[in-house]
């Protein structure tokens, strides 16, 4: 007995791709809460400086978050992946003693810049390596290479200094594209665009969504999950090797010790900007807009002569505020 | 905790008058989950001194009936009565206050703690000043072990003990708090010959002091050796209960599977083409042993066997998730064993795993990024994602599909699990592959979405695709599969044609019952 499929005569349902209220939705988003906060701050500066609003003292302010938001670009994706690099700052302690030694032996521009983002790069294989290969937690594997790399920076160098980087080294940290446009911070626009299209315009950024999501589904779907953190590892990395750069190049010189902590100012920004610790969501946008918005505080308070001690303190209320704010309306509405 | 010690104490003192009063009994269970009614009015009573046989189908309740017994779940209606009165278990302290206790399949123990700590985690003896009173939790842990009879030194580190140690401890656990009713979750499982003997031993003198015991089994041996009393589920009800001695096994097979087949499955007329898998000699260290078989274009092949006969791991190994110890694989001719699921999505072989929720989706990601995500490579443009493109594409399989959601953006996770499972087979489909396996494809899945799930796949396999549908539901596998394959503890035990194929048959070679069934035996 055969009989023949039934026929359809109900046409498929139709269901729509988006429904409507994306406008209220993108006014009640985190980048809109950032962006309210950054126009308080600017505005509450402006009244209360008549320095602030110089162009000049402006673009200065910028290198307070520069070189940090260079490699929160990197460490966003790798925290919405489900992974934290705590190196960084070790990075750019071992990628700027790698300059210095390389300058004593003669190496001029081009092949100090080669070198500062290369071992960057290398420090980020290895940090990938111990994650994607070894499979040990990231948390663990960089709190590891952090000492690592940070010791081996002060074997080399000791309690001393390197510098005397050619003059022209120091455009990277110093120079100006257009008026009082920052060499660093046109390179932060770029790279924020690169990575702002990384993220949010790729197959590559896509995945990365599904990994920090749910990275066994990820696999399960034909995801490779290992090839992509080790990618984000070695970009983070790199970026760490490029922020070392810059920041050698702006203090024209290299101590062990430097981009001490830094690993903490660019893991805040990234919290900050929207990105949940625990992987799977965050935009570029958000983390941009944190890094202005802890550069505003900062020089802000730089301008009225609060010392650095009090400005920490306030970074932290204004994160934990931040973050708490949306938890305690949540419990309130309820 | 309030204990009641004196009823404890009369029980215990009591072994020998077994009573015709069940020590617990359940009136008019039910218990239903989003679209799926797991228990409609559960009847059973539990009796002191005598142990009763839990039997049923995977699928057919007797989890979610252990969960209501210790405070995992409430009832949506009905009574739990104890000792002839009214019981709530809201939660697991309650059931074991009650004298409820449960010996779990996969036990959780703590490997850096000592026997004595994991006997007494949560309810540690405590000295006047609150703190742990170490001397009586190592003297009561020792009267413990040596109630079941087991030698091991309360000192020990738990992780310097073997598997059947390490279960022995898990009883001892259960048996901490005064237990009246005991339920042991099929805990034979995991164990060897001896080990088995040993616990069989133990429940003899569980038994003997006056303990209700509540034994979840699938092999009908020990069913057979131990148990004074049984009862049957199906689909969520009791179909019979009784005593062991006015039963054999033949009864019993019918009442697990049924007569009636209650769903309707799509007619077919299968137009089976040329070969495009071929597995031979395919082993696994743990999991699977020396497994081979093929399967044609536009066929649909049945995995039968009770949950742990490997069947998934046999799935996973073949999708590249795990490695084969041994063995060839062969798609469309061409020697290929998928290292990585990404390599097996290359050769054409996709995987609908069981676990939706942790590995088929990404539920917190939209309906259309998890439909697209194995099909990124060739939906974008240099790496570029192209949304049009994407939601063109989702649009295709979701109406294909029948898909009942808000919008193609909404999160995969607020669509119910027959929409979910939908998702995740048009994601595959989206594939274009040559094979499709489905793990347990209507698993927590709504009767409509089954229906439409069913039809499907015979859609599929009409169009020329070639279908392994892995499934513990018995009329499911006779009723779309055009062969079947039978796995017992990693092997293949039998294949049949659809024709003349049988539930018995079915129950019969999963559970090890009866002869001329392949290889095997125990091992």
């Amino acid at each position: 007995m055969t009989m023949a499929p039934p026929p359809r005569p109900i046409p498929p349902r139709h269901i729509p791709d988006r429904l409507n209220g994306s406008f209220l939705r993108r006014l009640k988003s985190w980048e809109t809460l950032l962006l309210a906060v950054a126009a308080a701050i600017f505005t509450f500066n402006a009244l209360a400086s008549p320095y602030f609003l110089d162009p000049w003292n402006l673009s200065d302010a910028t290198f307070n978050f520069t070189e940090k938001a260079m490699i929160a670009l990197a460490m966003a994706l790798l925290i919405i992946a489900g992974e934290i690099d705590l190196s960084v700052g070790a990075i750019i302690a071992l990628a700027s003693v790698a300059m210095g030694a390389a300058r004593q032996m003669g190496v001029e521009t081009t092949g100090l810049v080669l070198i500062g983002a290369g071992v960057g790069l290398a420090c980020g294989a290895f940090n990938g390596f111990l994650v994607a290969g070894l499979g040990l937690p990231s948390i663990v594997a960089t709190i590891g290479t952090m000492s690592l790399f940070r010791g081996i920076a002060y074997i080399i160098l000791g309690d001393g200094a390197y510098g005397g980087y050619p003059a022209s080294f120091a455009w990277f940290g110093q120079g100006y594209v257009w008026g009082a446009i920052t060499f660093e911070l046109a390179l932060l626009a770029v790279l924020a665009v690169v990575y702002g299209v990384l993220l949010h315009g790729t197959n590559f950024g896509r995945r990365i969504y599904a990994i920090g999501n749910n990275a066994t589904a990820a696999a399960f779907s034909g995801v490779r999950v290992r090839r992509i953190r080790m990618t984000l590892f070695m970009l983070t990395g790199l970026m760490a090797g490029i922020a070392s750069v810059c920041l050698t190049s702006r203090l024209g010189s290299t101590r062990p010790s430097i981009g001490m902590g830094m690993e903490l100012e660019v893991i805040t920004m990234v919290v900050l900007g929207g990105v949940a610790i625990t992987g799977g969501s965050g935009t570029i946008l958000g983390v941009m807009l944190a890094a202005l918005i802890m550069g505003l505080i900062t020089f802000g308070l730089g301008l009225l002569n609060v010392p650095g001690v009090v400005m920490s303190i306030f970074v932290g209320i204004l994160l934990i505020s931040v973050i708490a704010l949306p938890k305690l309306l949540e419990k309130m509405r309820r | 905790m309030a204990a009641e010690p004196l009823v404890a104490a009369s029980a215990a003192d009591a072994p020998f008058s077994v009573s015709a009063r069940p020590v617990l009994s359940l009136r008019g269970i039910v218990k239903s989950f989003p679209g799926v009614k797991a228990l409609q009015g559960v009847e059973l009573d539990l009796y002191p001194g005598q142990v009763t046989a839990l039997i049923g189908e995977n699928g057919a309740g007797k989890s979610t009936l252990v969960k209501l017994l210790t405070g995992v779940y409430q009832p949506d209606a009905g009574e739990i009565r104890i000792e002839g009165r009214a019981a709530r278990f809201p939660t697991a302290a309650a059931a074991a206050a009650e004298g409820v206790t449960a010996i779990h399949q996969e036990t959780v123990l703590f490997d850096e703690l000592s026997v004595a700590e994991n006997i007494f985690l949560g309810h540690a003896p405590l000295n006047r000043f609150g703190l742990i009173d170490w001397p009586r939790m190592r003297r009561e842990a020792r009267e413990i072990l040596a109630r079941i009879g087991a030698a091991l030194d309360p000192n020990a580190a738990l992780k310097d003990l073997g598997i059947a140690s390490k279960h022995l401890v898990a009883i001892a656990r259960a048996l901490s708090v005064e237990a009246r009713v005991v339920i042991m979750d099929e805990p034979t499982a995991a164990l060897s010959h001896k080990e088995i003997g040993e616990l069989y031993e133990l429940v003899e003198r569980l038994k003997a002091q006056g303990k209700a015991i509540l034994f979840i089994s699938h092999k009908f041996d020990e069913i057979f050796r131990i148990a004074d009393r049984y009862a049957v589920f199906r689909d969520g009800g009791m179909v019979g209960a009784g005593l062991m001695s006015e039963i054999d096994e033949r009864r019993l097979v019918e009442m697990m599977v049924g007569r009636a087949m209650d769903s309707i499955f799509p007619v077919r007329t299968p137009q089976i083409g040329e070969e495009i898998l071929s597995v031979s000699g395919y082993s696994h260290p743990t999991e699977f042993a020396d497994v081979s078989f093929t399967l044609r274009r536009g066929e649909i092949l049945g995995f039968y066997g009770l949950v742990g006969a490997g069947r998934s791991e046999l799935m996973q190994a073949l999708f590249g998730i795990s490695r084969p110890s041994a063995g060839i694989c062969r798609i469309a001719g061409e020697e290929r064993s998928p290292r990585s699921p990404a390599e097996a999505v290359e050769a054409g072989l996709v995987y609908a795993p069981e676990d939706r929720g942790l590995q088929g989706a990404v539920r917190a990601l939209p309906i259309f990024q998890n439909l697209t995500l194995p099909s990124l490579g060739r939906l974008s443009r240099a790496g570029l994602l192209r949304k049009a493109e994407e939601f063109a594409l989702t649009r295709h399989y979701a109406e294909r599909l029948d898909l009942r959601a808000a919008s193609l953006d909404q999160p995969l996770g607020l669509l119910s699990g027959g929409n979910q499972q939908k998702v995740v087979i048009g994601k595959w489909l989206a594939t274009q592959p040559k094979i499709i396996i489905l793990d347990e494809p209507t698993k927590g899945v709504d009767v409509g979405s089954k229906a439409a799930v069913h039809e499907f796949m015979a859609e599929l396999a009409a169009e020329g695709l070639a279908v392994i549908m892995v499934s513990s539901e018995i009329p499911e596998i006779l009723g779309m599969s055009d062969r079947v394959i039978v796995m017992r503890e990693g092997r293949m035990v039998g294949e049949y044609p659809r024709a003349g194929l049988t539930p018995e048959i079915l129950v019969r070679a999963a559970a090890g019952i009866g002869v001329g069934i392949g290889a095997g035996g125990d091992s």
